[in-house]
């Protein structure tokens, strides 16, 4: 999990309000909640003196830009996960939308499940099902604590 | 619908797209498996003789060749074949006059004998999807072995009278040596034991069945995991290399605390077993001579521990080796010995066992470009078809005619 003090450490640090917000932290919070860009901070793309930060920066966020982060901050580490679908079948919404597939041990029958394993590693689709999206969202960690090998987090 | 022989629990809700022999898209295939099927255009074997590439025909008149008029052969392997070869490689063994073995002769022979002799109480995994609220996996790891052992049984999915979900029906205890993938999920089910200290294990969780204070392990944890084994409904134990190695040989503890928890309530036991048919092969070995591995056929049937691989290669002077990796799991002397020994391999691909044969045989890989039957590591038979077209010869058909041959 990211924190927004990470991030804040790889920024200017100056406030000098070329981003459009009054400080660099308030940057760290809009940069890790995916509503600004990193190009944002003019200072840190264009001084070489920032180099280095804007090399960690990219690294440190590289895994909440990628494609696999989903809306609901849902980050899948592929290169960890086993495909052993623990987190298909622990999935609440799928045990919900889907009885006759993964509620029961199996792939989704369906079309309604929101996790699956497909070439091997879990994908999230009609992730606006994911109990942590919309206006009622809780906080579920059932795909989180049900993983072997800690491929998934929320950011 | 395809199959998947990636592991021993022959996961049977697969689709695949494939372009030509070429893997395009699965679905629910684990990582694991997708790796067996991606493995179809990935370093097959090739039919060769000294190392000199022959035509198919011509390998199997030379695997005749290398068996022929030897006294003591030895036909090892077994866990990747089809129901029909291992029957075939059984009847091989009688014409033959040979010894017969597989990897269970140094991992869970002596577990699956007993099942399979009903002395160990066994079930089904749709018994434990449907049934079971405590899950024990000792010395075993499916998450990194046999990935949707957990998913798909023993502990995520709904079933029968385990509705409500792993948090309120169900329990998964894992006992192992080191904090496995399994046991990072079973939070606080898991107990760390010192290698080789499962027989402490046994006699603190013996002790505590029994009502009495452990004088080994942790005394409140052992007394608390009694009482949950005691109030279980419907147990299950996984077993796994681990449990099978740390007692080296010796399962009698653990097999009278099967027993002692049954006195208790019910428990039952599957071994993860490794290869997609090594259950299979234990089953068809011992409905044919009443063991699971360590036979010869040499006067009617004979078994002991000095017709396993470990001590056989000593005195052998040949060996078919099928559908086994042998080379790349035993010591370094028994290495070289088996290296250095007139071989003929059967399988699907190169490995290091081949790379040491004097004759090599290629076949179809189960399920993808062969059909055929096994049995899924609790036992339950599964049928499959071919996926993918393929000119490999399927394993039954290489072990008939090399038997026609000798
Ligand atoms: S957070 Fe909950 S609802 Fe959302 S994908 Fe994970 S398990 Fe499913
Ligand atoms: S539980 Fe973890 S390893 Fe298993 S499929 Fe889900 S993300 Fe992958
Ligand atoms: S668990 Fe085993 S049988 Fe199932 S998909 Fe994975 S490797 Fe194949």
């Amino acid at each position: 999990m990211v924190s927004v003090m990470e991030v804040y450490q790889l920024l200017p640090k100056t406030n000098c309000k070329k981003c459009g917000l009054p400080t660099c932290m308030a940057f760290a919070v809009e940069l890790l909640g995916k509503r600004k860009a990193i190009e944002d901070c003019t200072p840190l793309v264009e001084e070489p003196k920032y180099e280095t930060k804007l090399a960690g920066l990219r690294e440190l966020m590289a895994p909440i830009l990628s494609a696999d982060s989903t809306e609901t901050g849902m980050v899948i580490h592929t290169e960890k996960c086993y495909g052993c679908g623990n987190c298909v079948v622990a999935c609440p919404v799928n045990v919900a939308n889907d009885p006759k597939g993964t509620a029961i041990g199996r792939g989704p029958v369906s079309g309604k499940a929101i996790l699956m394993v497909e070439d091997g590693v879990v994908k999230c689709v009609n992730v606006d099902q994911c109990r942590r999206f919309g206006d009622e969202k809780v906080l579920c960690n059932a795909c989180i604590v049900t993983c072997p090998s800690k491929a998934i987090e929320f950011i | 619908m395809a199959f998947c022989t990636g592991c021993s629990l022959l996961c049977d809700d697969i689709e695949v797209d494939f372009e030509g022999a070429k893997v395009k898209r699965t679905l629910n295939l684990c990582r694991k498996g997708r790796g067996h099927y991606d493995s179809l255009l990935v370093d097959r074997l090739a039919p060769a003789v000294d190392g000199s590439l022959v035509d198919i025909d011509e390998a199997l008149s030379s695997a005749a060749e290398v068996l022929e008029g030897r006294e003591k052969i030895l036909l090892f392997g077994w866990g990747n074949s089809t129901l029909a070869a291992q029957k075939a490689g059984i009847e091989l063994a009688k014409k033959l006059g040979s010894v017969i073995d597989d990897p269970s002769s140094y991992s869970q022979g002596l577990i699956t004998e007993k099942v399979l002799k009903g002395e160990l109480p066994t079930c089904t995994f749709d018994d434990v999807r449907n049934f079971a609220d405590v899950s024990i996996f000792w010395g075993d790891d499916p998450s990194s072995s046999h990935p949707r052992h957990l998913s798909r049984f023993s502990y995520y999915p709904r079933g029968e009278k385990r509705q409500r979900g792993y948090e309120e029906d169900r329990e998964a205890i894992v006992i192992d040596v080191r904090k496995s993938p399994t046991a990072q999920i079973a939070a606080d089910g898991f107990f760390k034991i010192s290698p080789g200290g499962d027989a402490d294990f046994i006699e603190a969780l013996m002790a505590a069945l029994g009502g009495k204070i452990p004088k080994v392990e942790d005394k409140k944890r052992m007394l608390n995991l009694g009482t949950k084994l005691r109030k279980a409904k419907f147990g299950a134990i996984f077993t796994g290399l681990g449990l099978a190695h740390s007692l080296g040989g010796d399962l009698d503890a653990f097999f009278s605390l099967v027993g002692k928890l049954n006195e208790l309530t019910r428990f039952s036991v599957i071994p993860t077993l490794g290869d997609y048919n090594t259950r299979g092969f234990n089953q068809t070995l011992f409905d044919e001579a009443g063991h699971v591995n360590s036979v010869s056929f040499k006067d009617g049937v004979d078994h002991g521990p000095e017709f396993g691989i470990a001590k056989y290669l000593d005195s052998c002077d040949a060996v078919m080796v099928v559908g086994s990796d042998p080379t790349a799991v035993l010591p370094a002397p028994l290495a070289k010995k088996l290296a250095g020994m007139p071989m003929v391999a059967v399988g699907t691909h190169r490995t290091l066992t081949t790379d040491g044969a004097d004759v090599t045989v290629p076949i179809g890989v189960a399920g993808l470009e062969v059909g055929g039957t096994a049995l899924r590591t609790d036992g339950v038979k599964v049928e499959f078809d071919a996926v993918v077209d393929s000119d490999y010869l399927p394993d039954v058909e290489v072990i008939e005619r090399i038997m026609e041959a000798v």
